[in-house]
């Protein structure tokens, strides 16, 4: 067996064991734990368009919020409750399989991507920014207020009682026992997310390396040269929006499913902001830098949020918790892209053969 | 006819508290290429600041007339901004101006969360009501009104525009800017400090969103540690509105933005029969930036750059 199977299998037992010892200390670890592992995918999706095609995006989140918002709609009670000629239509309630969510959540928020690309193709790096920025408010906006005159979304109250994942007969809201080991939802699902993102993972990888991932880092570096290349830029652009934008699209059900609550509270421009901040934290268009930077961001604010109790004692309560955890992270933040400003873990300067050379 | 008078009148002066924070975004932005998060930090710190000195004068100097008050919360409020935004640049944005182009962005993120922060700290996260400090009487004209704080408002964005225009346009250190923002190689080869020139358009950029921020609270009457925030972004829009980088393109990208949402959220209701309401503001406003930006890619006075090999 060699090196670099040991390393795998190490890997795969560390991951396979973690959500049982985070269970130790409560459920709340493990939750944190998932949510982490769902901010993995996002930051990966988003590595797509701004670590690969260069694109900056910082209305990300309008995906996400695509997804968690078409899984809810048709797996809750919120439809058929109030439309009469839909729950005449499906008189056992909506309860679409995960099966299908996935896929469709998919299609449609690389449609989404799709349409938002096509009027922003002809911008360059602020202007893009500024608009794609205006495009997530828009569909926050829309789902804030989407109420009346005919309530799709259920407004700022949200959409409550989604339906959780259900596989292979296993419905992931429910503890399981298994050889007499009680296994909580929050650890089922962190095994389901694990092998999503591992998949996440894997297809990023794959991108990287092919002819589209080469493509988009030449747009990247220079895209008139990329151009008289041959490359298409315009539909390189076009699938690296639809690309990006469908992973956010799946995290959103899986986002929806898992909270079994969704509302646009959740999709705002600070969501979308640090999403940005993980990805170029860690390292841009670098995956275990990206993977890095979602870890340190989305897990570190909650485990201050439990280290923050006794310095809040010490200092007489003056420091409030949730306080001196932003204060952390916002000095973590500016400390981090100080001292390294190409990321905790850039990838290799140009040109891998020289890196492979040593 | 009354109502359009009106909401042009409202679209004016939010529009010119749009074009002073715009200014501060667009000149840092010709200069070094950052869209500097943390402006809408300042103007926030600008106003808590001002709410602070006008708490502490009606306490002890209850002597002086509202107006005095206001004048005199400003200019401190703007020369703390300024000193804030100063060491801002120098703590977070100077060590990077040579690194990647995201790199300062993230790092004006983090200034922005830290500065709410901060200000959570000194001045506990609640709403407070910024005091009443000028006669509320409101003025008609041709069957619209206008008050006084509206007016003072106009007045005073009039003159900081006149006097910016003024230090660009016919001053040395307005010269050095415009050489810097041109090319900060050949404006340091001819004797331009460009340290020297970026600080002082952080100066001077912090001064311009202190005013707004003092403006923004007197005319809403309240004051919290988020408060800086649409005002930035809505800001920002206007600046890449009207061209980003561009000076006059962020006065005209403000005004446009606050008439656009102004007549836009009067009458959006009758255009739509009612269907969308008020509440679709913002939506309105990024709409027509995200169909100018189609159909002018580089803003409205934006220049077509080309594209550098």
């Amino acid at each position: 067996m060699n090196k670099n199977m040991t390393k795998k299998i190490a890997w795969a037992v560390g991951l396979i064991l973690l959500p049982l010892i985070l269970q130790q200390f409560g459920n709340a670890w493990v939750r944190i734990a998932d949510l982490t592992l769902l901010y993995v995918m996002l930051a990966l999706g988003l590595n797509i368009v701004v670590g690969y095609a260069g694109l900056l995006d910082l209305g990300y989140v309008a995906f996400y919020a695509v997804g968690a918002f078409g899984y809810a709609l048709l797996a809750s009670p919120h439809l058929t409750e109030n439309f009469p000629a839909i729950a005449a239509m499906f008189p056992q309630g909506l309860h679409i399989s995960v099966w299908w969510a996935i896929p469709l959540a998919l299609l449609l928020a690389a449609c989404t991507g799709v349409l938002l690309g096509i009027p922003v193709l002809k911008l360059r790096g602020d202007y893009l920014a500024i608009v794609t920025l205006g495009f997530g408010e828009i569909i926050r906006i829309f789902m804030n207020n989407l109420d009346q005159p005919i309530n799709i979304t259920n407004g700022p109250k949200g959409i409550a009682n989604v339906d959780p994942v259900q596989m292979f007969g296993v419905n992931f809201a429910k503890p399981h026992t298994i050889f007499g080991f009680e296994i909580p939802s929050v650890t089922l699902y962190f095994y389901l997310f694990v092998v999503l993102m591992l998949f996440t993972v894997l297809i990023c990888y794959r991108l990287q390396d092919s002819r589209i991932g080469r493509a988009w880092m030449a747009i990247r570096e220079d895209e008139i040269a990329a151009k008289a290349m041959g490359i298409n830029t315009r539909n390189m652009k076009l699938l690296a929006f639809g690309m990006g934008a469908s992973f956010g699209g799946v995290c959103g059900v899986m986002f929806g499913a898992f909270q079994s609550f969704v509302s646009p509270e959740s999709f705002s421009l600070m969501e979308s902001i640090m999403i940005v901040s993980m990805v170029v934290l860690g390292g841009l268009g670098h995956i275990p830098g990206v993977i890095l930077g979602a870890i340190l961001l989305a897990a570190l604010p909650e485990v201050l949020r439990y280290v923050a109790g006794p310095l809040q004692e010490m200092t007489g309560g003056r420091l409030d918790a949730a306080i001196l955890r932003q204060l952390l992270i916002a000095s973590a933040m500016i400390v981090v892209m100080l001292l390294r400003p190409r990321g905790l873990w850039p990838s290799p300067e140009h040109g891998k053969s020289v890196a492979r050379k040593s | 006819m009354d109502i359009l008078l009106q909401q042009i009148i409202n679209g004016l002066v939010l529009g010119s508290m749009y074009a002073l924070i715009a200014l501060g975004y667009t000149m840092v932005y010709g200069i070094i290429q950052l869209i500097n998060f943390a402006h809408g930090e300042v103007l926030m710190f600008g106003a808590l600041i001002s709410w602070t000195c006008v708490g502490y004068m009606q306490a002890n100097m209850s002597y002086l007339p509202g107006w005095a008050m206001l004048l005199i919360s400003m200019v401190i409020a703007c020369i703390l901004a300024a000193v804030l935004n100063y060491w801002i640049e120098k703590v977070a944005y100077k060590r990077l101006r040579n690194s990647p182009r995201l790199a300062p962005l993230i790092t004006a993120i983090g200034m922005s969360l830290f500065l709410q922060t901060v200000a959570m700290m000194i001045w506990k996260p609640t709403y407070k009501p910024y005091p009443v400090l000028l006669p509320v009487e409101p003025h008609l004209i041709g069957g619209a009104v206008i008050t006084t704080m509206q007016i003072l408002i106009l007045a005073i964005t009039a003159v900081s525009l006149a006097a910016m225009v003024y230090l660009v346009s016919y001053t040395r250190l307005g010269r050095a800017m415009r050489a810097t923002a041109e090319s900060p190689n050949v404006a340091a080869l001819m004797g331009v400090k460009p340290d020297f020139v970026i600080s002082a358009t952080f100066v001077i950029g912090a001064v311009l969103a202190a005013i707004a921020g003092v403006m923004w609270a007197a005319n809403y009457g309240t004051v919290f540690h988020t408060m800086g925030f649409l005002p930035g972004l809505k800001a920002f829009t206007a600046a890449v509105f009207g061209g980003i980088g561009n000076l006059p393109g962020a006065v005209v990208g403000g005004l446009l933005l606050g008439l656009i949402e102004a007549i836009g959220s009067g009458y959006i209701g009758d255009f739509t029969g009612g269907v969308l309401g008020s509440q679709y503001t913002d939506i309105f406003a990024f709409i027509v930036l995200i169909i100018i930006l189609t159909l002018r890619p580089s803003g409205l006075l934006g220049e077509r750059v080309a594209d550098r090999a």
